[in-house]
């Protein structure tokens, strides 16, 4: 482009853009500050970690990112420095239009990409066996039992040798291993806990797992990420990591209540809705979660389908 | 327009295009080249749904199975019908490449069609008794994959059938003109892909079916 | 089953969005209202101007029942600009929305945000993303390998007509019944009959169907065009790039789309059968849907990028005055891509449960497409290497995209390794990085290609100063409206988010949504630079046709091109033809012997079979059977009576091939030959002095 044209557009933009200076700069200013103290937020995800799994998960993607950054880094350079450099307009810079190959380059930007990720890929299969959300955390610490059923819009925990079950609240002994089954009661969900591990799908007339642990007493929290409809965002629930002793007085505490999860009480849970407190069942019904695996009862969220569409 | 003479000349086993001139060889090269690329997206489509077959092979859900749904002896009479009606479809195909006449070409679409049609009917009537015997497409994962597999092969016979008969009138209508020869082959690529088709439901879904 | 209840099936006042806005006027209800008012008076502003102005019939002879090529190529994207209008107002309703609703429930209902997101995915892949590629591709691969059309050109007019058809079903579901509330890919058994009734997940499937189906039949147009149709001497190895990526983009089309058609097939038995593919009891299995869809799924990513690939080495080539760099290492990588595309599709779903084993071998699989893309980038920026770059339009969305483009690759390779995608799968992080991938490597390669090649399609040069507003608005506004996301997502914030819960989260919504506007902005320059080039058209023709200096067939005949393309079809001896033809003094001569060309009739049948087929769709919707049955036979019997139709073909005599022959080369002798730094001037006419 000639000097004049290129005169013409800076003419043509920049006048409004020297009025809107003042403007933009201080509006940045402001958003930077407010963004800066949004970064809080990040403690809340898995660079917050607050357990093995999580911790190791984070440690891989610095690891991962500081890679893709040294792999990226030549490219955010070289593409604005090697296009300014050869603009028309600089007639210093050497013109060879007929220039179109050159083995050494070719040997630059097929070997050295290559090799970045056969050394990723090591990482990779190396991380994702030690990571497989299957595998027990300690082989010699027997993991605490967790059955999670998902509904629509919310967790059901049962705790199988405990006898007890939690809806919304997962409260589980800190340093101790963690070993969650999940089946789904309605449709395809899935169970995250930012700060705790990654997550898995739960889908209904199955079963995944996963294997995690908290490191430290603390209160964190859980989701599901699968939308499932209306209440999907409510769907949040709370991890409370308690010492050991505590976990127990909790156990025994909650045997008291006389609330029973049975298949009626699951008939109810199961219907469509939002709770706005944490419920705590006292007693379960043994082999309750292989029935809502094999599909012996039959969800309340159908009864509640047919009842809409007999009136609509 | 200058080509290289060095080229093969262009040929096409069912029709006898050496007199025709130049664009008309190459249309008719594209056009049966095109409908091979279809048949091979179509041919996905089926492997796709042999794999979600295969997939749902047990999920019976406490439901009727192949062992007591599935005739050895109709299969076979379907699958000896079908090949049959290929057979016929080669001797159209035959016809055309030797011009014997619209009459030979008449008589043998009219072969295949009726071959394929008691292919349909056949077919038919074993769907229906499935149904009778309560194994609907409802009734499990199972029964749903092998209805929609077997089925969509049935609809294909049904469009080849359709077009067979297409293919009569058009032959009546224009005589065997340049696109009526150029779809003649294209029915029968179809045609002879169905076979295919066929054969792989009939060892994939009945003989695996039925051995166990 | 009364004759009312035959005639509408499900159709109700209560179906329309205006009835429901009436009786229960909340904002939520008020904007479907509003948007659903905005369709149907559009439409009908629409067909009230052209009747008012008495261009139905222009309209219809000279446009709707074209077969030519290049007008299907421009009515596609024109059919997809219409519907980007709509997804990228969705997308700022939703990013308002979520500035708003911190811990308040914020404009629109739970339901009402499910159907933005659901259409706003919907459109922009099946109906901008797909639709914008097509037209691209339709109007400039014959062009560059010397073909008077594509092979079979019927069939192309079918393939766009049934697109649309796809765009009415989706308009018609801001005014009559809900969309899908399942996402753009609708997983059961959420979208099964026992979870969602409605006529949501229908409107999804069969509008779906229509694309893929037009999809199909492109793609296998393509692939018969380019493998038979080039012209003589243009071998492969002489294809121009934007042609490759056009061949591997048309592969995919044909061996892509049919697992899409089966996913939606069988969803359909489910819901309308009564089959248990997909749902929870007897035998279902959900996992089948998911392969299934993504089977289809990760394709279409490159079905989506590969043409923008191949806009960006024409684009780089021609604005860096030089040879493109690394062709081979070009056509090799994007093979590479395109096979390796088929073979990552489970990182998709990596939370499912697989074995490390499996996801390890997807995770690798999906690393090595990092490699031919690297190499593609560095090719790029090896062009521009001892050459004399012109900072276009064109030029400015390239170099964009170069940048951002690798974040996303950044970002793809996390996503890639499976344990890190444990922790960001689902979240706003995974929508910040395809959207990453798809802004720079869809959109912005659009932008470029539709600058640098409208000159040739309507003769005058686009404004040059409004494309670099739309520039400072399209790339900023990009950074502003994604950086934000990942940032939530690794806070873990799910994507499809309607109401947020944390006040710390409230900078980066903001921000979100400012860069949201700014993308909406962006979209509104490129409509003025649209309005302001039309105005000042008379100070930027370029007769000639090659405004560019470019290097391909496609800029050796005048702007706007006959309708036959090339008066004598070229004989190519090497890459970039038109650049040798114009160094060795051989471009711009007269044909010793001109020859009659045909070209295909106007047909109505496209249209026909296209509106049949979305009449058929739209009953099985509404379950209006009579209309499903009616549509499909209309479709049916039109192809049939078509088969009957001998003429079908049209003759231009040879003289007056070679009197619009002569006219053009007498335009270009008149001509002023400009060299390169004048080429945004009034003086530019299309001539190129070349300048070695």
């Amino acid at each position: 482009m000639s000097k004049t044209s290129t005169g013409l557009i800076t003419r043509a933009v920049g006048s409004p853009i020297r009025r809107l200076r003042k403007g933009v700069t201080m509006g940045l200013t402001v958003m930077a500050a407010g963004l800066l103290s949004g970064c809080s937020v990040l403690s809340r995800g898995f660079l917050g970690a607050a357990g093995p799994v999580a911790a190791a998960e984070r440690h891989e993607f610095y690891l991962v990112g500081a890679v893709m950054l040294l792999v990226i880094g030549p490219v955010l350079l070289l593409t604005p420095l090697i296009a300014w450099h050869y603009r028309l307009a600089n007639t210093k810079s050497a013109f060879r239009p007929q220039w179109g190959f050159s083995w050494i380059l070719e040997g630059l930007i097929w070997i050295p990409p290559t090799i970045i990720v056969i050394v990723l890929a090591v990482f990779l299969v190396d991380d994702t066996v030690r990571l497989d959300p299957y595998r027990p955390l300690s082989p010699g610490l027997s993991p605490l039992q967790v059955q999670a059923v998902s509904l629509d819009w919310k967790w059901l925990f049962i705790y199988p040798d405990q006898h007890i079950a939690s809806v919304n609240q997962l409260i589980l002994p800190a340093g101790r291993p963690v070993h969650v089954s999940l089946t789904s009661g309605t449709v395809m969900q899935s169970l995250l806990m930012p700060q705790l591990a990654g997550q898995i799908l739960a889908m209904a007339g199955m079963t995944t797992q996963l294997n995690f642990a908290i490191s430290q007493p603390g209160t964190y929290w859980g989701e599901n990420a699968q939308y499932n409809g209306a209440g999907f965002d409510k769907q949040k629930f709370q991890v409370l990591g308690v010492n050991p002793v505590d976990f127990n007085r909790w156990v025994a505490s909650s045997r008291q209540t006389p609330r029973l999860l049975d298949d009626a009480a699951y008939r109810t849970l199961s219907r469509e809705s939002v709770l706005s407190q944490p419920v705590t069942f006292g007693s379960v019904e043994p082999g309750l979660f292989a029935k809502i695996v094999h599909q012996a009862i039959r969800p309340g969220y159908l009864r509640q389908h047919e009842d809409a569409n007999s009136h609509g | 327009m200058a080509r290289l003479t060095t080229e093969p000349e262009l040929r096409h086993a069912g029709l006898n295009l050496a007199d025709d001139p130049r664009e008309v060889r190459e249309q008719v090269e594209s056009d049966v080249f095109g409908f091979w690329v279809f048949l091979m997206s179509d041919a996905v489509m089926f492997a796709l749904l042999f794999a979600v077959y295969g997939t749902m092979r047990h999920a019976t859900a406490g439901g009727p199975g192949p062992e007591q749904e599935f005739k050895f002896h109709s299969a076979f009479w379907e699958t000896a019908l079908l090949l049959t009606s290929s057979f016929a479809y080669g001797m159209v195909s035959l016809s055309m490449k030797h011009a014997r006449g619209q009459l030979w070409l008449a008589l043998w679409l009219g072969i295949t069609f009726c071959l394929g049609a008691g292919f349909l009917k056949m077919e038919i009537h074993d769907f229906l008794t499935m149904f009778h015997d309560g194994a609907t497409p409802e009734r499990s994962g199972y029964l749903s994959s092998f209805f929609v597999l077997v089925g969509m092969h049935g609809f294909h016979v049904l469009s080849g059938l359709t077009w067979i008969l297409l293919m009569g009138v058009q032959l009546a209508v224009f005589g065997p003109d340049d696109r009526v020869k150029v779809n003649l082959i294209r029915l029968g690529l179809f045609w002879h892909f169905l076979d295919l088709i066929w054969v792989v439901i009939f060892s994939v879904v009945y003989l695996e079916g039925l051995s166990l | 089953m009364t004759f009312w209840h035959i005639l509408l099936g499900r159709l109700t006042w209560d179906s329309l969005v205006f009835v429901e806005a009436w009786r229960n006027p909340t904002i939520s209800e008020i904007i479907g209202g509003l948007a659903g008012g905005v369709a149907v008076l559009g439409a009908a502003l629409l067909f009230g101007l052209i009747t008012i102005l008495g261009r139905w019939r222009y309209l219809w002879t000279v446009w709707l029942t074209s077969l030519d090529h290049k007008k299907i190529g421009i009515m596609y994207m024109v059919f997809a600009v219409i519907m980007l209008c709509r997804a990228l107002i969705e997308a700022v309703l939703m990013r308002t929305q979520q500035a708003i609703a911190i811990n308040n429930p914020g404009l629109v209902a739970p339901d009402h945000f499910a159907q933005l997101f659901s259409t706003h995915g919907t459109i922009m892949v099946f109906f901008v993303g797909m639709p914008l590629l097509t037209g691209l591709m339709n109007f400039v691969m014959p062009l560059q390998i010397g073909s008077r059309d594509v092979a079979f050109p019927y069939m192309n007019s079918i393939s766009l007509w049934l697109t649309v058809g796809g765009g009415i079903m989706m308009m018609a579901s801001l005014v009559v019944g809900k969309f899908s509330t399942g996402g753009w890919s609708g997983y059961p058994p959420y979208t099964e009959l026992a979870f969602n009734g409605g006529v949501g997940p229908d409107y999804w499937i069969w509008a779906v169907s229509l694309s893929s189906l037009g999809a199909m039949m492109t793609g296998i147009n393509f692939a018969v065009t380019v493998y038979k149709f080039r012209s003589p001497g243009m071998r492969w190895m002489r294809l121009p790039l934007f042609t490759w990526t056009t061949l591997c983009t048309a592969i995919l089309m044909i061996f892509a789309m049919p697992p899409l058609t089966v996913a939606t097939l069988l969803l359909a038995a489910d819901r309308y059968l009564g089959m248990h593919f997909f749902t929870n009891d007897l035998g279902g299995n959900v996992m089948n849907f998911v392969n299934l869809f993504w089977l289809f799924g990760h394709p279409e990513v490159y079905i989506l990028i590969l043409p923008a690939f191949g806009v960006y080495s024409e684009v780089v080539s021609a604005f860096s005055s030089k040879e493109l760099y690394g062709y081979t290492s070009l056509v090799i990588a994007t093979m590479v891509i395109a096979i390796l595309s088929f073979t990552v599709w489970l990182h998709h779903f990596f939370t499912m449960g697989q074995s490390a084993g499996v996801n390890s071998f997807f995770g690798i699989a999906t690393m090595l497409i990092g490699i031919p893309t690297g190499v593609k980038i560095y090719d790029w920026i090896w062009t521009m290497f001892w050459g004399e770059v012109r900072f276009s339009t064109s030029m400015l969305f390239s170099i964009a995209f170069m940048i951002t483009f690798v974040i996303g690759g950044m970002t793809g390779i996390i996503l890639a390794t499976p344990p890190l995608d444990y922790l960001v799968h689902n979240t706003l992080f995974l929508v910040a990085h395809f959207h990453n991938m798809l802004i720079p490597g869809t959109l912005y390669g659009v932008i470029a290609g539709y600058y640098y090649w409208f000159p040739k399609a309507f003769g005058f040069r686009l404004s040059e100063k409004w494309g670099r507003i739309a520039f400072v608005c399209w790339v900023p506004g990009f950074y502003l409206a994604f950086m934000p996301l990942y940032v939530m997502g690794a806070s873990g914030v799910a994507r499809r988010t309607q109401e947020l819960f944390d006040p710390a989260l409230r900078p980066w919504v903001i921000a979100a949504e400012i860069g949201a506007l700014l993308l909406l902005a962006g979209l509104a320059s490129l409509f003025i630079q649209l309005y302001v080039s039309i105005r000042q058209r008379h100070t930027t023709r370029v007769p000639v046709g090659d405004p560019w200096d470019a290097r391909g067939l496609e800029w050796s005949m005048s702007a706007p091109p006959p309708e036959y393309n090339f008066a004598v079809i070229p004989q190519v001896s090497r890459r970039d033809p038109f650049h040798w033809q114009k160094i060795n003094n051989g471009a711009y001569k007269p044909a010793d012997h001109y020859r009659d060309i045909e070209v295909p009739k106007n047909s109505m049948c496209g249209v026909l079979i296209g509106l049949g087929m979305t009449a058929c769709f739209t009953g099985l919707v509404w379950h209006m059977w009579w209309l499903a049955v009616c549509g499909f036979t209309f479709s049916l019997g039109t192809a049939i009576a078509r088969s009957f139709m001998r003429d079908v073909r049209r003759t231009i005599p040879a003289a007056e091939v070679e009197a619009q022959h002569r006219r053009w080369l007498e335009t270009t002798a008149a001509a002023l030959p400009i060299p390169r730094h004048l080429e945004m001037t009034p003086e530019n006419e299309g001539l190129a002095k070349w300048q070695g």
